[in-house]
């Protein structure tokens, strides 16, 4: 009996992926023909919280209060077009086959499944497919400036981990210009009342009332004061958890608050372990970053990785003849060459960098070459594809990469893992939905380029406007609690003494500190390459960091006014339990796949080794009353259509 | 090369409340290395005050990839401080020298009430946005993508506006404290694109119209675009201006005939 099957019989969550039956091609089809509707005059008798107005809560808000729904939206920043899908650079994936070069939605949907590494749920991955190419019309159609050819028509670049050109893009900004545009859907709402928005107003507790959602808690970051919302359904689109590490590309308040509340109130949390670490970012350059940036992967079309084959090089860069220079990616994955998918490159530069033949000050980057590109295309086209990218290079490491090439190294971009979710993308709690980064349904072990904001959106616009009224429609007229029950009072008593707390605690160091040196020791232990002795190493150094984090933190101000050092305290408190999780599910995940590499398990070309027999599922652990001891559920992986393989990019 | 910068003064504006009285706070940073951003000295300052048991100074940051818009701050009297093109996040301490003192103000704009410290609530902008900043395309049913071509100077120039970020910089900037160039910006994204000509002059009107609520007149000082960490051009500004005119007529006839 594999392990697999023994740990299915342990369960102690019934899991029920609820895919529907049918052929692959069908079942999104068969699931909306079935599905149960709610009537439109009776929509407006319905609430639902949507919190986060990211890309996923954005869109889902907005398609909902269209629908009729009741919408209250939630956001922690100024307004809702802060949210940090606006900083995806690269583009969208888009089955649209535009340039008839092979594409189609089987052959996204088999990328999708093999980029992650044969870890996520092939139905969900058929019909994020399935969207992708509604999703390219819906955003032009509000108007968002996609890049385009001189005859007027839609132009597409290429992304990791696919032979075809399927991006869809506009210039180095496209998460930019798709928040926008799910902005402003969702803005017409809010001026239409469809939706009331909150903004800062951060999630500090779920609340579950005879086993359902039933509503949330909500602090107001400019006063501090908590109030308690009720709704029939409530939406997290909170985004994923890379800020675990400390330096990572995501956004300064980029948090796991809301999932990892969602946790601890019973919703488990599936495949922590698989985080994605994106191989272009500008190394770290001195001790006190405070985050690292994204070059966009886009970047990797027209760019050639290189490290010099001398450890002992210190000659500038263009002086080093082409003989000197070790063409890594074009060497040992020659089909995909520089567009291997970010897991195989994020290593294959760490292996460089720890052979010593890392560039720059502190030899900590690998080059991204453009002088090929710019000696065949001129400097003209290559300024109008990267243009923005080189500048946001220029002023953030001080050098001109039309002259001296990039230097890039790994960092910390995107998690895999999320809440567990089913085919309806809701927890395991019902009445509580999970979209966007915050589930962990749609990548596996290793999400391919361009494919969150394609994720993000088919959640939002084309998934959950459907699967949230096959939920509502038994529950018409049906009394729902509201926020006078003794469920959310004590949820308000909590969050009060859990801030209050904060503030007492009076010690020595500041929030930051201890994030700093939580992310410090992850990204050692539990970051791009993990092994047994040291996962029990950070097992025993998190738990130890977090009782000093208990007794000698320090949070100045009040919580009666913005106090940013207590949000910060709370957010960081989530960040070490979850840390914890983090470990453990890489400790217990005894193969490497996708974006978790045990090195103790890697074929002898040092490539991940996975074990199909005995790993080949979901690890969605419980929340067991101690962060430290996590309950274990799986969810078996039945693979269909796409057939198991050996994933090679050679 | 990474260098330091050594003896920097800040002079920072604290003011704990909006209807407190605010006053500048001195502080100085010995030494800092030249890689680091702006926003890091001022979470290293923040460090050093909450380990000496002093509130923290708050200000309004999140991806320090100059393209959210959270961040402000107007620093020695500029918005985003001395680099042109570029928001308070990407601005790095290589731009500054050994000794300098450095003055560090919020936005100020009668529509951008003052929150606390350097953080002010610029929610005026959603309302803009919410009056027409948008293209009706409920989801569902849009047609082909391919299906209408966009000429790619168009395509390009309604990008060129749709950059914007909506830090407000340019309302901080003008002396009329005006958002002429932030909702200007909107109105050429949507009403170039043949997506946004159905809604052309109901959007420019309900546009304008909101802004002038909310903000001041444009007297075309053209310092929002000197200040723009986006370098969006006035122009967009001639664009809403002659919409606008025209929506009056061309509304007034909708009008007529209903």
């Amino acid at each position: 009996m594999s392990l697999t099957d023994q740990l299915l019989a342990q369960n102690t969550v019934q899991l029920d992926s609820k895919i529907p039956a049918g052929p692959m091609a069908d079942k999104w089809n068969t699931y909306k023909s079935d599905m149960k509707l709610v009537n439109p005059n009776n929509k407006r008798k319905f609430k639902v919280i949507v919190v986060g107005t990211g890309l996923a809560g954005a869109s889902a808000a907005a398609t909902l209060a269209e629908l009729g729904y009741q919408v209250d939206a939630f956001t922690f920043h100024d307004s809702a077009r802060r949210a940090h899908s606006i900083a995806a650079q690269g583009g969208i994936n888009g089955a649209k086959n535009y340039k008839g070069d092979g594409d189609s939605i089987h052959r996204l949907f088999y990328d999708t499944v093999k980029g992650g590494d044969f870890r996520a749920r092939e139905a969900n991955v058929h019909r994020l497919a399935e969207n992708s190419v509604d999703i390219i019309d819906q955003m032009v159609a509000q108007g968002v400036p996609f890049a385009r050819e001189y005859g007027g028509l839609l132009d597409n670049r290429s992304f990791g981990g696919a032979q075809v050109s399927r991006t869809f893009y506009a210039r180095g900004q496209t998460g930019q210009q798709l928040l926008l545009g799910a902005y402003q859907q969702f803005s017409r709402q809010v001026g239409l009342g469809g939706i009331r928005l909150f903004n800062r107003s951060e999630l500090v507790d779920i609340v579950v009332i005879d086993g359902r959602a039933a509503g949330i808690l909500v602090r107001d970051l400019v006063t501090g004061e908590l109030t308690s919302h009720s709704a029939h359904a409530v939406v997290l689109a909170t985004g994923g958890y890379g800020n675990a590490f400390f330096l990572s590309t995501n956004a300064m308040a980029c948090n796991v608050t809301a999932a990892w509340r969602a946790h601890r109130k019973g919703a488990l949390f599936a495949n922590p372990c698989y985080t994605q670490i994106h191989p272009t970012c500008i190394p770290q350059s001195d001790d006190s970053q405070s985050k690292l940036t994204l070059m966009s992967e886009s970047l990797r079309n027209d760019g050639r990785v290189w490290v010099p084959t001398n450890p002992d090089e210190t000659r500038p860069a263009h002086e080093i003849p082409e003989n000197e220079r070790d063409y890594y990616l074009e060497r040992l994955y020659p089909s995909f060459g520089n567009l291997a998918p970010r897991d195989i490159s994020s290593r294959a530069a760490k292996r460089a960098v720890d052979k010593g033949l890392g560039v720059g000050p502190k030899k900590n980057g690998v080059y991204l070459d453009f002088s090929d590109a710019i000696n065949r295309l001129g400097r003209d086209v290559v300024e109008e594809r990267y243009g923005n990218l080189f500048e946001m290079y220029e002023r953030i490491a001080g050098e001109n990469p039309y002259d001296t090439p990039m230097r890039i190294y790994p960092a910390s971009h995107y998690t895999m893992g999320g809440l567990w979710v089913d085919y309806e993308l809701m927890t395991n709690i019902p009445g509580l939905y999970a979209a966007g980064e915050a589930n962990f349904s749609d990548h596996g072990a290793n999400r391919l380029g361009a494919s969150a904001l394609m994720q993000g959106l088919s959640d939002g616009y084309f998934v959950l406007p459907y699967t949230i009224g096959n939920y509502l429609a038994p529950m018409l007229n049906k009394p729902m609690p509201g926020t006078d029950h003794p469920e959310f009072k004590a949820a308000e008593v909590a969050a009060k003494e859990r801030f209050a707390g904060y503030l007492a605690i009076g010690g020595t160091k500041s929030p930051d500190f201890f994030h700093r040196e939580l992310g410090k020791i992850i990204w050692d232990y539990c970051g791009m390459e993990r092994t047994e002795q040291g996962l029990e190493k950070a097992l025993s150094e998190i738990p130890a960091l977090y009782e000093e984090f208990k007794k000698d933190l320090r949070v100045t101000g009040d919580g009666e006014s913005m106090n940013q050092t207590l949000e910060k305290a709370g957010r960081v408190d989530d960040f070490f339990q979850l840390g914890m999780l983090m470990c453990k599910d890489a400790l217990d995940r005894k193969e490497s796949c996708g974006g978790h590499f045990r090195a103790e398990y890697q074929t002898d070309e040092g490539e991940a080794l996975r074990d199909d027999e005995n790993y080949c599922h979901v690890s969605a652990w419980q929340w067991g009353g101690d962060p430290m001891k996590p309950v274990l559920n799986v969810e078996k992986l039945e693979f269909e259509e796409v057939h198991l393989a050996t994933r090679s990019y050679k | 090369m990474s260098n330091t910068i050594k003896n920097i003064t800040l002079k920072i504006w604290r003011q704990s409340g909006p209807a407190a009285k605010g006053y500048f706070e001195t502080h100085n940073i010995p030494e800092i290395t030249d890689e680091a951003s702006f926003l890091e000295m001022l979470d290293i300052l923040n460090d050093r005050l909450v380990t000496e048991g002093k509130e923290a100074v708050v200000f309004d940051h999140d991806c320090r990839e100059g393209i959210c818009g959270t961040c402000s701050l107007m620093i020695d009297g500029q918005a985003h401080g001395p680099q042109r093109g570029t928001a308070t996040c990407q601005l790095h301490m290589r731009k500054f020298k050994d000794g300098d003192s450095i003055t560090i103000e919020p936005w100020r704009a009668s529509a951008f009430p003052l929150i606390k410290d350097l953080m002010v609530d610029r929610s005026a902008f959603d309302r803009i946005i919410e009056s027409g900043g948008y293209i009706t395309a409920e989801t569902g049913g849009a047609p082909d993508a391919n299906l209408i071509p966009i000429a790619k100077p168009i395509a390009d120039a309604a990008m060129d506006s749709a950059e914007c970020i909506g830090c407000g910089a340019c309302v901080a900037a003008c002396p009329n404290g005006a958002a002429n160039l932030f909702t200007a910006a909107k109105v050429a994204h949507l009403n170039r694109l043949p997506q946004g000509q159905a809604e052309r002059y109901s959007r420019v009107e309900a546009m304008v119209e909101t802004m002038d609520e909310h903000f001041g007149s444009c007297t075309n000082h053209g310092e929002c675009e000197a200040a723009c960490p986006k370098e969006i051009s006035i122009d967009v500004i001639a664009l809403m201006h002659k919409d606008y005119r025209k929506a009056k007529f061309a509304n007034r006839k909708d009008l007529a005939r209903s």
